[in-house]
Formats: structure tokens, C-alpha cells, sequence
């Protein structure tokens, strides 16, 4: 990727509070347009990191680049970003209309321009004839898209958006998500999004931060984070997996289990310690004498739309996610597709580099 | 020895009024029910009207007699002429030819309307003290926020006669301030017993009921907010003036109040720190009351006391619908 493409470049960020380290040498990069997730358990330090692009915090060590601008010193009135907050945060002094209208009135944009401006936006967030309600009378939903348009008017160049879907029902932010990404394709504006929901991030973005700890462990396209997880916490916390020690006999095989599988990693070594991620839906259950390993169905859970069942075989316990209900105490047989099994250094030692 | 001054009956009564209570409460937490909860508050209902109703009727029954009880308005004639009394003998005595010798006595309207002046500018001084002072103290980047607010709340530990006699001894001829200067080589200053002294004992006596209305309002604002306005091009005059004061009006409203009626029917500091030479509204309803003796005049003077107090509580309730500030507004 080329330098000039970059928007905001993130240069070795620290971030200390009290002496406790929130954020530890990041560095990343956004591209213009692209709709980019932080992602990540409470106290990873995604807010923070957002909040340091917002200019809200300054970072311990580290510096932040606009267009290849140096812009960590730049107090946050003067930044071209604007955010929409977790809570919203619309002045409860002002009405629908003069919300929106703040930032532009701040800007000295002539009355009806702003007028034409904020009318707009309503429309956009599907909330015109809205303008004279005072903000406490709206719902949550609307809320949050009050935040959206009053973030989006001034036509920022990135869009910071801090769990802006967190206090919504499940439905509502379903269609919050689709809303929002479309808004975003339609306006090309670059999005940085702060979230803890994987389901989320799968579905809006571009590109997955996943962070933990204050570090960045992986940084990929959905589908890439969710396929080839770099290591047993980014398999975890996106989607549901089965995580397993086990031992590399050589390359493209693989023993855990007390069995040997086939699979398509290499370059280990031989009989070095592995992490192996498994994930529930991609273990098929076949008859017990025709699988790689069997086991009796310890308990079954209904999902909607698959069945959740633990499956006991002897020395571990599989996750498996299958349409198709195998009765409890039912014995199975297990069958995993080589590329299905995923190898991964272990996290020790991941963590010790 | 104690002084048990209490006549036998008084003591029944209270014994009575007492043990009836208890049993009100027994019974209640026996049967857990059908006693109804408002009994409870009899006997704050009963403090009630004695030591508030009562009195405010008794000022009222008192500010339209006169000194054998008949219904009378010279009471209120008397707050707007003083010399009335006097007016109306010449009058009597010398008839038309006797205008030429009447004139109104504006000293009570007079008073009245300096200590609603006075009561104004220490409302403003505070509020222009007070406000920055609550803005310190809320802020959550100042390490010393905390420490403000104790040293704040310390004096107000105080009773504010101590206070006020404490200044007195600051500015007096004698005081602490002249004698610095003396000993420097100035001449000493006149500070007391003017209203400048007067005002300074008020400004500092009030100015914790204006700080701490503010400073709660601005204590509880998502600081979100200001973060929120920064973010939409806000430098920080900008984010003060747009976001943070009009949302701590409540909490100023509530500071004026609370500053406002005291400051109006201060006593005692003028005397102390004014040395007579200034007179305030509620230094003139004391002394009708204990130097002249003339309840029914006094009372009148507090009855419109009252009233404006009243009117101007429903002014700024007004401006502070929902009571947000806190305050007694």
C-alpha cells in the first residue's frame, strides 16, 4: 500500500494512565473511504485509540498523522474528524434542528445554507419534520441517527463512531448497521468504528482491528479475521471455536486428541506445540465407525438456526454447530475437513516475541 | 440548677402527645396496615404550624391592627410615610394651612429599596465570583478541585456572626490590614463602616450558596458534552459559552436564590461592618420590633418582606421549571 493512500497513520501510540499501560505501541494505518473496525474486549484500548485520533487524548509516546500531516498536537477543534459518542451526547439545551446545526453555526456557515444543510440531513437519517423536537423527546434509535447527522454535516474527512449502536435492541441495530454502511458507501466517508460486537464488525467493515490488551493482534478483512484467525484469542472472540493444545507430528499432520488429522499448515517443525482452532460449524457428525474420532452427545442446545451440542470424546469435549439434531447420549462420529483444522503458534508463545 | 419553666400542664401535654405517637407507631407495626402513613407525619405537620403557619399568621393579624386590634391599613400607610403619624396630627391641628409643614418620611421605602440594591450587587459579585469558582472546582482535570470545595465548605462550619466580627477585626482603624500598612509607611484607611464594607461582609458571607448550586449543576454534566462541542469546532470560550452555561443555568438560578433572599433581608452585618451608619430592610424590622416595640408597623415591613420574596421565588421559578438546580428555588 502505497503512503500517500494513507489517511490517518498511527505511529508507535502508548498510551499510560497512572501508570497502568492502555494502549502499547500501536501502529496502523486507515485508507481513505474504508470502513474500519476496532475490535476488541473492554479495556483493550480501541476507545482509547479512537479517542486519540479524535484528539480527545494525548498519546504517552507515539505520533498521529493527517495526510502525512503531524497532527498530535492539534487540540480536537481543529481536527477534520468528528464523532458520534457512545451516548450520544446531543446538547439537551437545543432542539433537533440547532443539535445538528452546531457545528456549522461554530463554522460561521451562512443561515441558509445551514438551513438547507441540516434539512438534508434529516432526510438522510429519515428523521425530517423532526427539526423542532427537543432532543430528550426522541427515542434512542433516533436518537443516535441525530448524532450521526450531526456528526456528518460538517462533512468531515473520517467519521469516528464509538459503540454508537451499543444502547439499541437487537432489531434496531440490525437495521442501524445496514443503515449506517450504506450512508458511508453513499457519502464515501472514511468510518472508524469502535466495537465490542464481532457480529458487528463482520458486517460493516472493510477492515477488523482485533485488539486485546492494548496491542493490535490482528488487522484483516472480515473474512480473512474470521477464516484465518492469527491466534487462538482472535479465533475465540470472533465466532465461536473449539481451541485444543496439540503437537505438530510433521508438516500437514497434526496430533491432538490422542488421534492424528491431516491438515494443510506447515512449517512448524516437528513435534512443536500448537494451538488448533475448530470451529463448531465445520465438524461434520457422521456415523460413529466412519469418523476420524467418535464420542457420546454430552448435552443439545437449540439455536435457532442450528443445534449447539457438546460432544464428549474422551480426552476433550467438541463444540459442535450442526442443522441436523443428534439426540442426547447418542454416540457419533466426528469428521474434520484438513483445512477446517487451523494451527496456530501458541499464545505464550506469541505473547513472549 | 435548672430552670424547668415549663408549667406541670406543659409537661403532660408533651408526655401525652409523645406517648400517643409511640403508640401510633406500635399499632401500626403490629397490624402492618390500616393505619394510614400520613399519621406519621403528624408531628412534623404539628412543628408545622407551629413554628411556621402560626407565625406567618400571627405577622398578618398583627400588619392589619392597630396597638387595641381594630382592623387598620395605616400599618402599610406608615412603611410608605413614616412621619404618617405625625402628618396626620399637623393635619388635625392646623387643617389645610398645615400642608406646608407635611412632608413624606421615605425612610422606610428608602431602606427598602437600598437593601434591594445592596442584595443585587452582592448577588452579582458572588455570581461573578462564584461562578468561575464552581467552573475550578468541577473540572475534572484540576487536581485541586477537591481541596476548593473543602475550603469552601470550612468557614461555612462557622456561625456567621463569628464570621462577620472576624472581619471587623481585619478592617477595623486598628486592624489587621491598617497596621500592615502603617508598618509599611501608609497612612491607615477608612474600611469599615461604610457599605462597601457592609457588601464585602455580605459577598462573603453568601458566596458559598452561589458556588455550590453551580457547582453541583456543572459536577453532574456529562462531561461528554463539552468533549461533544469540541469535537464540532469549539475552542473552549466557545464550548463555556455555547454548552456548559446554558446548561448550568438551573444550578445559577438556584445560586441567585439562594443569595438573593438572604441577602435581602440581611441584618446584623450592616450594624457590625456598617457601624449605623447604614441600615438595612431587615435591620429596620428589628428594631421596630425590639427598639420601638411597634409590632404592628414590623410586622407590616416583614408581610411585604414576603411578598416580595414570594414574587420573586415564582420569577425565577419560572426560569427553572423543573427545579433542576437543586436549590429551594
Amino acid at each position: 500500500m502505497m503512503e500517500q493512500e494513507h489517511l490517518i497513520d498511527l505511529k508507535d501510540i502508548s498510551k499510560d494512565f497512572d501508570g497502568t499501560t492502555v494502549l502499547n505501541h500501536i501502529n496502523l494505518y486507515v485508507r481513505k473511504k474504508e470502513f474500519i473496525t476496532l475490535l476488541g474486549p473492554s479495556g483493550c484500548g480501541k476507545t482509547t485509540t479512537l479517542r486519540i485520533i479524535g484528539g480527545f487524548e494525548y498519546p504517552t509516546t507515539g505520533q498521529v498523522y493527517f495526510e502525512g500531516k503531524d497532527i498530535t498536537d492539534l487540540p480536537p477543534y481543529k481536527r477534520r474528524v468528528n464523532s458520534v459518542f457512545q451516548k450520544y451526547a446531543l446538547f439537551p439545551h437545543l432542539n433537533v434542528q440547532d443539535n445538528i446545526a452546531f457545528g456549522l453555526k461554530i463554522a460561521k456557515v451562512p443561515k441558509d445554507e445551514i438551513r438547507r444543510r441540516v434539512d438534508r440531513m434529516l432526510d438522510l437519517v429519515n428523521l425530517s419534520g423532526y427539526g423542532k423536537r427537543k432532543v430528550d423527546q426522541l427515542s434512542g434509535g433516533q436518537q443516535q441517527r441525530i448524532a450521526i447527522a450531526r456528526a456528518l454535516v460538517n462533512e468531515p474527512e473520517v467519521l469516528l463512531l464509538d459503540e454508537p449502536l451499543g444502547a439499541l435492541d437487537l432489531k434496531l441495530r440490525t437495521e442501524m448497521q445496514l443503515e449506517l454502511k450504506s450512508m458511508q458507501q453513499r457519502l464515501g466517508i472514511t468510518c472508524i468504528y469502535v466495537t465490542h460486537d464481532q457480529e458487528e464488525a463482520l458486517t460493516m467493515s472493510d477492515t477488523v482491528v482485533v485488539m486485546n490488551d492494548g496491542r493490535i493482534l490482528q488487522i484483516g478483512d472480515p473474512k480473512r479475521i474470521y477464516d484465518e484467525p492469527a491466534n487462538a484469542f482472535v479465533a475465540d472472540f470472533i465466532g465461536e471455536s473449539n481451541i485444543l493444545r496439540g503437537t505438530m507430528v510433521h508438516d500437514e499432520l497434526v496430533h491432538f486428541s490422542g488421534y492424528d488429522f491431516p491438515c494443510v499448515d506447515a512449517g512448524f517443525g516437528e513435534d512443536a506445540p500448537v494451538d488448533v482452532v475448530i470451529r463448531p460449524e465445520d465438524i461434520m457428525l457422521v456415523g460413529e465407525d466412519i469418523g476420524q474420532i467418535s464420542g457420546v452427545v454430552k448435552s443439545v442446545l437449540f439455536k435457532g438456526v442450528h443445534y449447539e451440542m457438546m460432544v464428549d470424546c474422551g480426552e476433550t469435549t467438541f463444540k459442535v454447530h450442526s442443522t441436523i439434531m443428534q439426540p442426547q447420549g447418542s454416540r457419533v462420529g466426528l469428521s474434520i475437513v484438513p483445512y477446517n483444522i487451523h494451527i496456530m503458534k501458541p499464545m505464550s508463545e506469541e505473547a513472549a516475541k | 440548677m435548672i430552670d424547668m419553666s415549663l408549667p406541670w400542664w406543659g409537661w403532660v401535654l408533651m408526655g401525652a402527645g409523645l406517648a400517643f405517637f409511640l403508640l401510633l407507631i406500635i399499632v401500626s407495626i403490629r397490624r402492618n396496615h390500616g393505619v394510614k402513613r400520613s399519621l406519621f407525619a403528624s408531628p412534623y405537620t404539628l412543628w408545622m404550624i407551629i413554628f411556621t403557619i402560626l407565625p406567618v399568621v400571627l405577622i398578618g393579624y398583627y400588619a392589619f391592627t392597630d396597638t387595641n386590634g381594630a382592623f387598620t391599613l395605616n400599618n402599610f400607610r406608615n412603611f410608605w410615610d413614616s412621619n404618617y403619624e405625625s402628618n396626620k396630627v399637623i393635619m388635625q391641628a392646623m387643617g389645610e394651612a398645615g400642608a406646608a409643614y407635611v412632608s413624606r418620611g421615605t425612610v422606610n421605602v428608602d431602606t427598602l429599596v437600598y437593601s434591594l440594591w445592596m442584595a443585587f450587587k452582592c448577588t452579582v459579585i458572588c455570581l461573578l465570583l462564584g461562578y468561575p469558582a464552581a467552573l475550578f472546582m468541577a473540572d475534572r482535570n484540576m487536581k485541586l478541585g477537591p481541596t476548593l470545595v473543602v475550603l469552601f465548605i470550612i468557614p461555612m462550619w462557622m456561625n456567621f456572626l463569628l464570621r462577620t466580627i472576624a472581619w471587623m477585626s481585619l478592617l477595623e482603624d486598628s486592624g489587621l490590614i491598617n497596621t500592615l500598612l502603617k508598618w509599611l509607611g501608609f497612612s491607615g484607611v477608612q474600611l469599615m463602616y461604610n457599605s462597601n464594607a457592609v457588601l464585602l461582609g455580605m459577598v462573603y458571607n453568601f458566596l458559598p450558596f452561589m458556588v455550590f448550586p453551580i457547582y453541583t449543576v456543572l459536577n453532574k454534566m456529562d462531561f461528554r458534552l463539552s468533549e461533544a462541542a469540541a469535537d464540532l469546532g469549539c475552542n473552549s470560550y466557545q464550548t463555556l459559552y455555547k454548552v456548559i452555561m446554558p446548561l448550568s443555568v438551573p444550578g445559577v438560578i438556584s445560586g441567585i436564590t439562594m443569595v438573593f433572599m438572604p441577602s435581602v433581608t440581611t441584618f446584623f452585618i450592616p450594624r457590625m461592618l456598617g457601624g449605623g451608619n447604614t441600615m438595612m430592610f431587615g435591620d429596620l424590622i428589628e428594631s421596630k420590633f425590639l427598639v420601638e416595640g411597634n409590632w404592628n408597623v414590623g410586622s407590616a415591613l416583614s408581610l411585604i418582606m414576603m411578598v416580595l420574596i414570594l414574587i420573586s421565588l415564582s420569577i425565577l421559578r419560572k426560569a427553572d421549571p423543573n427545579g433542576e438546580g437543586g436549590g429551594i428555588a
